[in-house]
């Protein structure tokens, strides 16, 4: 019986429901300090002076500064723009300028308040208008860390003789990942042995990358663990390196362990959020609705420094086109700097942005045509044999049209577009809620950017133990979705045993191999192949030294195993990544076969809108995708329940209120995030259709649910109220401005 | 945790005359601790200034639901959760009841106190509107004795109510006058559940032959106190519930409250949603 398909339980659910998992806070140290970070109380500006004031016994304290560091003061990541401690300039409130340790925690924030910094403030810039105009430049020589230009055809030949040409502007805030864990770290560091962290984290080894060159230490001797993670969405993806650093350069001075645990309000004022955007559309169309030029012109917002911003940017550029068809596409990117707090990796990675612009801007130009928002988009689908913005030719099986008819069936969409408004002109001169339906139809691709996947050559060990259990050994982390579940399902189908006998070994850079971040939809897809040749590779090698014969059972397995060891010591095997075959990627030209494979939803959101309070409500969503075959149903449909209710977060709740470029709301009373009953029922629907490179026929699916819903949900109210709105979050005073 | 916590005290008396007594003896220097779901989460962000509580949630001289025949009296430290479960109070005082199933969740509502919403002092408290619009009466007590006082008129200002240092909130007291009005209670919150509110509006009104009797009307989160409009109910005194009638008491309404901009909305939203529920309020006493 296959295990692929099947609603197996987390594998480490019980551990974490009897409280017996343990996270970083929950692990200690014989001597252990407790640090904290001193940051900047300005956006911008030269730091005079600090001093130590109060009544506290500062001898007792260890204290670092840029001057301790004892390899390189950034952290390596893409442009090392970014110093662990600001040494006499910062770029935005709350950069970290000093470190303090101490045994008393207590006391440790009674000193942090002591700390005095003194700052010479230069004028700072705050948003990605202001950056884009150069009111001051704060980066670079232009505030641009990093642009793109994709060119498909020519879409300045289509202008003059279109008959329809539809233009559109639509932005999207800020979004915090709001984990349920915080970030944390423990460190041990001594010149002797060398750098030890535990953390919560997603990339063991681009914390491990980072400390390399922040101690300036050889690779062996920097060892990082991940703990249980509770969550990550993205926020642990590169800031785990700066709280893993910080914590190290505190035990390395110290001389003894250091754990550095943030509260809520400092992971939210000071940790990275999802870039704010800016995207402007510029459309060119026959009079039967058929697409002719697409120009594009995405801005995000990167904040004080580069970090992740040209990956987010990459991918938000590519998706900006959407599942559409088009000769002529020329989209722009450029990701600028602002005196805020770097914004970072969040689950979509750039193109939620996007495609919120492109899903909003469909039912525009539709309207415009004066088309259905369905059969515009029926008219523009791409297909089998046909090319996207990159010029990738899709070569899977896709049915757009048919999963649009699906959803739309599913939702009762024609029925209660009718219905709706009928019942929106009725009036009983009391105030009414209004009804509406909207869609929209996107794809998201899955594993690395381009050429990402073969330049990371991922790799996957399997080691098999005397008592026939099979470890699996990767750097990608178990964050609370699932991986560790995925991984033991597919090597008990590749070695037809039991996922009890699959065990999945601790990420800890001293014994698993590098399999790449846990990031970009990538783990089940990309990595999950790994695990299936590596596991396929033990199977191999005891059949080929014939102790195994080709069909064989549990207890045969295990007599191999014990066999092979006993006579050859140990009995391991590695995989590492192959792309599949003709996949191209011109990195200059931005052109070619951007995603391995990309999965193909249509999410229908049902809205109400109350013209009592003007708040909006999703009523029903009905979430559709193709996602080749769902590993395991129940976490399959727990991603996309998740990623909705995220998403509708994202575009009725969550507003960072911003401050001279410091959250303002950065406690969980006053930064809103949906409970149960702001969100719908989400009725989650996949299609399959096995893609031949994913393991036991997989695709990513991570992200794909962060897409959707905003352009859904923002389609539907325009249908609801007859207005139009281009911008999220999009709150009831919003909403009272505009309808009033 | 931000808060240097041993420059902190707690202290659990015995008994309420313990507790008079040590908040007599040391006046101010001494502040009541109740549920602690406000002053928790002071003391977490390490911004609770004053230092030393005596815990009073176990006083039983300060709890229990009572009922005469004029009135029901309910001790200080009365919770949400023992709010909703009253069978009186859900019958006569629908919109207490509603206000306290709508105050945070579970946890809160088995913890958060009554007593402490009052004295808490929050424009945006969620029972202060519906025991404003019930007439309710408050009890100080101290070693030097105990006065009843209408709860209308104990806040002054910002944070500001005629309280003593020495004294108690003990009881709230709530006329059983409630036999043929309408009630009328909504919260609008940041979101459905768990939220602080941006306007929380009660009311409680009373038509005979097509005219408005009697209304009380409440809104709170629109002014530095939870606001009864005075003025508004007197204009509608006598009037008919008609479209005339609701667009003067809205420009009654706006008179009487001050809203402003903050973290949570903005003064104009809020402006306006409060005309908004005294505009449906009052077509809920048309028929
Ligand atoms: C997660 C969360 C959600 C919340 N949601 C809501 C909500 O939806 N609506 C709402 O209105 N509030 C809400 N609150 C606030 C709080 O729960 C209420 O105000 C609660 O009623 C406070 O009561 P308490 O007993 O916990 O007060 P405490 O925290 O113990 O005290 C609050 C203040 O009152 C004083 N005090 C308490 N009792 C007395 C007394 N008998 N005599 C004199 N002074 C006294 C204390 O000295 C202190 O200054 C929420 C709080 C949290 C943490």
């Amino acid at each position: 019986m296959s295990p692929i398909g099947k609603a197996f339980p987390r594998k480490e659910g019980r551990k974490k429901v009897t409280g017996k998992a343990l996270y970083v806070d929950d692990l200690s140290f014989p001597g252990m300090l407790h640090g904290v970070t001193v940051r900047s109380p300005s956006p911008r500006g030269r730091i005079t002076k600090i001093s130590f004031e109060g009544d506290i016994p500062w001898d007792e304290f260890t204290v670092v500064t840029a001057k301790d560091i004892p390899g390189a003061n950034y952290v390596a990541l893409i442009l090392n723009d970014q110093p662990y401690l600001a040494a006499d300039f910062v770029n935005h409130p709350e950069e970290p300028i000093l470190l303090l340790a101490h045994r008393d925690k207590y006391l440790l924030e009674e000193a942090r308040r002591n700390v005095r910094i003194e700052i010479e403030e230069q004028p700072a810039i705050f948003n990605l208008e202001d950056s884009l105009a150069r009111k001051e430049i704060i980066w670079g020589e232009d505030n641009v860390f990093k642009k793109y230009l994709v060119d498909k055809g020519n879409v300045d030949e289509v202008w003059a003789n279109a008959d329809f040409i539809v233009e559109g502007e639509y932005e999207t805030g800020a979004q915090e990942q709001l984990y349920i864990e915080n970030n944390g770290a423990i460190a041990i560091a001594n010149a002797d042995k060398g750098v030890t962290v535990w953390g919560s984290m997603q990339c063991p080894y681009y914390v491990h990358k980072a400390l390399v060159k922040l101690f300036d230490l050889p690779e062996e001797k920097i060892r990082i663990i991940q703990t249980e993670t509770g969550g990550g969405f993205g926020g642990k993806e590169e800031y785990p390196s700066l709280i893993a650093g910080h914590a190290a350069l505190l035990a390395w001075k110290s001389g003894k362990p250091v754990k550095m645990i943030y509260d809520r309000a400092e992971d939210m004022v000071a940790t990275t959020k999802r870039h704010p955007s800016r995207t402007r559309h510029k459309t060119a169309v026959t009079k039967d609705g058929k697409l002719l030029a697409v120009e594009i012109d995405f801005v995000i917002d990167g904040g004080a420094y580069c970090t992740l911003s040209p990956v987010v940017l990459s991918r938000g550029t590519i998706h900006s086109a959407g599942p559409y068809v088009c000769p002529n596409v020329r989209i722009h990117s450029r990701a600028v700097a602002t005196n805020v707090p770097p914004h970072g990796a969040f689950r979509g990675f750039g193109a939620p942005q996007s495609i919120f612009a492109l899903e909003r801007h469909m039912d525009k130009v539709a309207r415009t045509v004066g088309l259905t928002p369905e059969e515009f988009r029926r008219r523009n689908f791409i297909h089998e044999g046909e090319t996207t913005a990159t010029s990738q030719v899709i070569r899977e099986r896709v049915d757009m049209d048919q999963l649009l008819t699906r959803a739309l069936q599913l939702s009762n969409y024609h029925e209660k577009r009718e219905r709706f408004a009928r019942e929106n002109a009725e009036s009983n001169g009391r105030f009414r809620k209004k009804r509406g339906v909207g869609f929209a139809t996107f794809m998201h691709g899955a594993g690395f950017t381009g050429s990402g996947e073969v330049y990371l050559q991922s790799v996957v060990s399997a080691e098999a133990t005397v008592e026939g259990v099979v470890r699996i050994l990767a750097a990608s982390t178990e964050i609370g979705q699932g991986t560790n579940t995925i991984f033991s399902q597919i090597a008990s189908e590749a070695l037809g045993l039991d996922v009890d006998l699959i065990e999945i070994v601790q990420p800890d850079t001293a014994h698993v191999p590098n399999s790449g971040p846990t990031v970009a939809s990538r783990t089940s897809m990309v990595v999950g192949k790994l695990v299936e040749s590596a596991v396929t590779g033990l199977k191999q090698t005891l059949i080929g030294s014939s102790l195994l014969p080709h069909e064989y059972g549990q207890s045969e397995f295990k007599r191999a195993c014990a066999e092979y060891i006993a006579r050859f010591g140990s009995l391991k095997t590695s995989s590492t990544y192959q792309p599949p075959p003709n996949v191209h990627w011109d990195d200059e030209k931005y052109q070619g076969d951007a995603y391995g494979a990309y999965a193909w939803a249509v999410y229908v959101a049902e809205v109400s809108f109350d013209e009592l309070t003007y708040a909006a409500h999703v009523e029903d969503f009905v979430a559709l995708q193709e996602v080749g075959r769902v590993l395991n149903p129940v976490l399959a449909a727990g991603q996309i329940e998740g990623g909705v209710a995220q998403a509708i977060g994202f575009t009725l709740f969550e507003n960072v209120v911003w401050k001279d470029g410091r959250m303002a709301n950065n406690q969980m009373t006053n930064y809103i995030i949906p409970t149960p009953v702001d969100i719908p029922p989400i009725r989650v629907y996949f299609e399959e259709n096995p893609y031949a490179y994913g393991p036991g026929g997989a695709k990513g699916i991570g992200e794909l649910p962060m897409d959707g819903a905003a352009p859904a949900i923002l389609n539907a109210l325009e249908n609801a109220t007859g207005v139009s709105f281009n911008e999220i979050p999009l709150l009831p005073e919003t909403l009272m401005v505009k309808l009033l | 945790m931000r808060a240097f916590i041993p420059n902190y005290q707690l202290t659990t008396p015995a008994s309420l005359a313990e507790a008079l007594t040590l908040l007599e003896s040391e006046p101010g220097v001494w502040k009541p601790f109740a549920g602690g779901t406000d002053l928790m989460v002071l003391l977490e962000a390490g911004r609770l200034a004053h230092r030393n509580y005596i815990n009073i949630w176990g006083l039983n001289e300060l709890r229990g639901i009572e009922a005469t025949d004029t009135h029901v009296t309910l001790g200080a430290l009365t919770t949400y959760t023992e709010v909703q479960t009253n069978p009186i109070l859900r019958r006569e005082f629908p919109m207490l009841c509603q206000a306290a199933s709508e105050t945070g969740g579970l946890a809160i509502q088995n913890r958060g106190t009554l007593g402490g919403n009052i004295v808490n002092a929050s424009p945006a408290a969620d029972s202060p509107p519906a025991l404003l619009a019930y007439d309710a009466e408050i009890e100080l007590v101290s070693n030097r004795g105990s006065r009843w006082l209408p709860y209308q008129g104990f806040h002054t200002g910002y944070k500001q109510m005629h309280i003593d240092p020495d004294e108690l909130l003990a009881r709230i007291r709530l006329p059983r006058n409630t036999a043929g009005l309408t009630h009328y209670y909504r919260k609008v919150g940041t979101r459905k559940a768990q939220a602080i509110s941006k306007v929380c509006f009660a009311a409680v009104g009373k038509t005979g032959q097509g005219k408005l009797m009697e209304t009380r009307i409440v809104v709170g989160s629109v002014a530095p106190i939870v606001v009864r409009c005075v003025q508004t109910e007197a204009a509608l005194r006598g009037q008919r519930p008609d479209e005339e009638t609701i667009a003067a008491a809205c420009a009654s309404l706006v008179r009487e409250i001050s809203p402003i901009d903050d973290i949570r909305s903005t003064a104009k939203y809020r402006l306006q949603v409060a005309k908004n529920l005294l505009a449906d309020f009052l077509a809920t006493l048309r028929t």
